[in-house]
């Protein structure tokens, strides 16, 4: 079975769909970051510190009662969501200054209880500002040194301007995830900077497919311009590239259906990474390489000791 | 063309024969058992197996099976009542010197034991427990060692006969001095007492001042965070809690997880409390310089206390909470420079009023100013005041308590005293109900994600796709196998990272297999095609893994608590695929079609 014919030809990067890309990325970039200075994200309890309670009712619970409940025992700000389950709430708190943790955990179960009927505690986590604000650095530190990392791979098994397409791919994907969830106010917690890196562990790879076609082809096929070269690449790797990223969505839907809501923003977050990265290996990095006049000496090695070279007659 | 040597096969054959030796254990279900741990943490032997093993049948509970694992003696059971008896019995007898859990223990039999093999171990988001992180408060320690400094020079220039005044503030002591030809004397008796403390003439030349150097505030450090650590694992120990982790992080930091345990109440006064004795004596004058007038608990009566202390909850190396005349008391029993002391404190002392002083720290979260501040109280109340009776030495009792409190202190006391206050920063816990959901959508979603993979392989590329299947599937048990090996815990973000790499370890074939189709559409032989497709998708293969393997070890190393279980599973993922894909496909690809004539290749 085939999924594309045998020989495509798609002219994927003519000038012109190259600006439409260009302009659908910047467009893209623009409104995550536009939206992440003006809405900014839900961090979760992981980066704020505060207060989360997972509580299992025996029935389904009445979010309204709930609420009404939380604040007459003075937790005006609780926020106070259904879980998965009908019958499984969320409650989160801010950091409760000036009182101990376990004080307010006993308190806020009594309310939540009030109601008459046992309740189950199926996970109570309590972090302060303090630790929250040290996650956060993490794992923005995280996505930094990865990003340089790569740089570096690329630009040693490559060369520079392939790095930097390869390197403008990628934060294309991260930007664009991240401003996925701000633009949708999905919470984001330490799972999704995990499942972010994946996108650019992800990305890259399909980018790095590309590329060593590109470089295979630019010195098997001389005497064709760099765009040509490129575009027959991104078409031999067309197949793959979209089989891959199919059975990756493919255990991501499967993940999200089935691993329970505690895992979902993980999985949305690579699911949106993932055909973000799809598109991006094939339209950003190869049109960053291309702006930077990428060609085939790029990728000849230069000679290390010039002594080597014979003189001139 | 196309045959891997025999050597060759038959070494994947036996990576693939260990793949599945190491990942057997995980196989068998779990029993309910008991544990048995050295408090020390010295391994227990045969002998003490043994000895566990009749105080069990002493019960007249048959155990299923007994044997050493890592020092500990596990004893299972064939019903949760036996595993309760057992536990009920060995727990009475044992308490004090071992720490005795219920739990639940791998159903291995013996000749997998033998092997040493276990499965993999759970995270606690799977397995339900408690997760703390507690931050240790550097500055008391150091606060409370400039105290002693401070007790011991008074003590010394005092003895010494030179009239002087000690003042402590923050980490600097200043010793004032009556008269000014004292001052070279005083010097040596400081330098004396600590030949590595910074002593400093005053500027009006009768006074001293005297401060530690940085190292020994960073050994003073160590040492607080250190012997907090061995009193924490102490104390968690006395929980009865199988398989207690206690760890230092960074510099001040310690991280506690009991798996299995609900109730992270029941951590707080162990983890947190500071609570320690001091024994003083009572200032009938009440004006004695430094004297201070201390609160009593409940009904008993407030006193002003001399400001020596006689000896203090670091030097009780017993105590044993009990009834003495019908009334709880407590047990203590001194080190011998705190005996000492004690001998000459109630020698000196006789038929003079002592108090025992109960002190507890904890820490306080306020808004001033709309900041928050952290604040550490101090609470100190007498428990008990009593008469000298007579001279004693290493062992007397204390009273005024109610019989938990004895408890309670009993055990704080025994457990030893913690260098430093801690304080929770991070706290989580999992119920086991949500363990288990976890565990469940976990594997459900491994498995209908790997199904759906599985079918598609073999669609687009049948006998090929089910080659590839083989593979995927090795690796999965690859994966397994790795972890148990490891003992790197599985958590819910170590799943998902199996997940992703179900789906992203067929790209290594998808790479493989486009290839082989190009080559056979540009008129390579069959046999050609293989060999060309395996060769030339290799280096794309490797660049793509070793850029994903980048991401994942960054991960690893900056990351934290689920991020980590992410990145192991991923890295490890991302190894054994290489393995699987490259090696595993081409020796079943050459096993099939390698060394013979072929018109076509199904793929």
């Amino acid at each position: 079975m085939k999924l594309i014919r045998d020989k495509t030809n798609i002219d994927f990067l003519s000038a012109k769909r190259r600006r439409i890309a260009i302009s659908v990325s910047v467009l893209l970039v623009i409104v995550s970051l536009a939206s992440l200075a003006t809405r900014g994200l839900e961090f979760g309890i992981d980066f704020t510190g505060g207060i989360l309670l997972e509580v299992g009712y025996p029935q389904a619970a009445d979010l309204e009662e709930i609420r009404g409940n939380l604040s007459a025992a003075g937790f005006d700000d609780a926020q106070v969501q259904q879980f998965g389950r009908e019958t499984d709430v969320l409650v989160r708190l801010p950091p409760q200054p000036g009182n101990e943790a376990s004080e307010v955990r006993t308190e806020l179960q009594q309310v939540l209880q009030s109601g008459g009927d046992p309740i189950e505690l199926r996970r109570v986590e309590f972090v302060s500002a303090q630790v929250g604000s040290e996650l956060a650095e993490r794992g923005a530190l995280a996505m930094v040194i990865a990003l340089l990392m790569i740089f570096v791979y690329v630009m040693i098994r490559f060369q520079w301007k392939f790095s930097a397409g390869a390197v403008a791919a990628l934060a294309h994907d991260a930007i664009v995830t991240v401003g996925f969830f701000s633009v949708f106010g999905l919470p984001f917690d330490l799972t999704v900077v995990a499942a972010v890196l994946a996108v650019i562990g992800y990305s890259l790879n399909d980018t790095v497919v590309a590329f060593d076609r590109i470089r295979e082809n630019f010195f098997g096929l001389r005497g064709m311009s760099a765009e040509e070269a490129m575009n027959i690449s991104i078409n031999e790797m067309l197949a793959r590239t979209l089989i891959t990223g199919l059975t990756t969505l493919l255990v991501l839907v499967a993940l999200l259906v089935l691993g329970g809501e505690s895992i979902a923003p993980f999985s949305i977050a690579l699911i949106v990474g993932i055909i973000i990265g799809t598109y991006s290996s094939i339209y950003t990095a190869s049109a960053t390489a291309l702006a930077l006049d990428v060609n085939a000496q790029d990728l000849i090695e230069p000679i290390k000791d010039p002594s080597l070279i014979d003189d001139l007659p | 063309m196309n045959r891997y040597p025999s050597w060759l096969n038959a070494l994947v054959l036996v990576i693939l024969m260990a793949g599945c030796l190491l990942a057997l254990p995980n196989i068998y279900g779990s029993v309910d058992a008991v544990q048995i741990a050295d408090n020390d943490g010295t391994d227990l032997g045969e002998d003490r197996l043994e000895e566990f093993v009749r105080v069990v049948e002493s019960a007249g509970v048959t155990p299923e099976a007994a044997y050493l694992q890592d020092g500990r003696v596990v004893i299972r059971f064939d019903s949760v009542e036996d595993q309760e008896k057992a536990g009920e019995r060995l727990r009475g007898q044992y308490s004090r010197e071992a720490n005795v859990a219920m739990t639940l223990t791998p159903k291995l039999p013996e000749w997998v034991r033998d092997l040493g093999l276990s499965p993999m171990s759970l995270g606690l988001d799977l397995r339900g427990g408690v997760y703390v992180l507690l931050e240790v408060d550097m500055a008391t320690a150091i606060d409370s060692r400039m105290a002693l400094y401070q007790q011991d020079f008074d003590d010394r220039l005092r003895e010494a006969r030179i009239r002087h005044r000690v003042d402590l503030s923050g980490q600097l002591i200043t010793i004032r001095l009556t008269a000014a030809e004292d001052m070279q004397a005083a010097r040596e008796i400081i330098e004396s007492a600590d030949s590595d403390v910074l002593v400093a003439d005053g500027a009006d030349g009768k006074s001293l001042t005297v401060r530690m150097t940085q190292t020994q505030i960073q050994d003073r450090q160590n040492f607080a965070i250190e012997q907090n650590l061995t009193t924490l694992r102490n104390r968690v120990n006395q929980l009865g809690v199988a398989e207690p982790l206690v760890q230092r992080q960074g510099v001040d930091r310690i991280v506690v997880q009991l798996p299995g345990v609900q109730d992270p109440n029941q951590l707080n006064k162990i983890l947190t409390a500071t609570a320690t004795l001091e024994f003083r004596l009572v200032d009938q004058s009440g004006d004695e310089p430094g004297s201070r007038r201390y609160p009593g608990r409940g009904n008993e009566s407030p006193q002003v206390l001399k400001r020596q202390v006689i000896a203090s909850g670091d030097q009780i190396i017993d105590a044993k909470a009990g009834f003495s005349e019908g009334q709880p008391a407590v047990f203590i029993t001194l080190d011998s420079a705190g005996g000492e002391r004690m001998l000459k404190t109630t020698m000196e002392n006789l038929n003079k009023p002592m108090s025992s002083v109960f002190i507890e720290t904890r820490r306080e979260t306020v808004v001033r100013n709309g900041v928050e501040e952290q604040r550490t109280i101090k609470l100190e109340e007498i428990i008990n005041t009593a008469t000298i009776r007579g001279v004693f030495k290493n062992s007397f009792q204390i009273t005024g308590l109610t019989p938990m409190e004895a408890r309670d202190l009993a055990l704080l006391l025994r457990a030893g005293a913690l260098a430093a206050p801690v304080y929770k920063i991070d706290e989580r816990t999992i119920g086991p109900s949500l363990g288990q959901d976890n565990i469940d959508r976990g594997f459900n979603a491994i498995k209908i994600g790997f199904l759906a993979v599985i079918v598609f392989m073999v669609i687009y590329y049948r006998a090929f796709g089910l080659i590839a299947n083989v593979a995927l599937l090795s690796n999965l048990v690859f994966i397994v196998a790795m972890l148990s090996f490891l003992q790197a815990s599985l958590t819910l973000p170590g799943i998902a990272g199996i997940v992703l790499t179900v789906g992203m370890a067929v790209d290594a074939n998808v790479l493989i297999f486009e290839r082989i189709r190009e080559e056979l559409a540009a008129g390579a032989s069959p046999q050609a095609a293989i060999n060309s497709g395996y060769e030339k998708a290799l280096s794309s293969i490797t660049d793509a893994n070793i850029t994903t393997l980048i991401a994942a070890v960054v991960l690893f190393g900056v990351g934290t608590g689920p991020i980590k279980g992410f990145a192991i599973t991923l890295m490890l993922g991302i190894i054994t695929s290489m393995f699987t894909a490259i090696v595993g496909t081409r020796t079943i690809v050459n096993l099939s079609f390698g060394g013979r004539k072929l018109q076509s290749l199904p793929i």
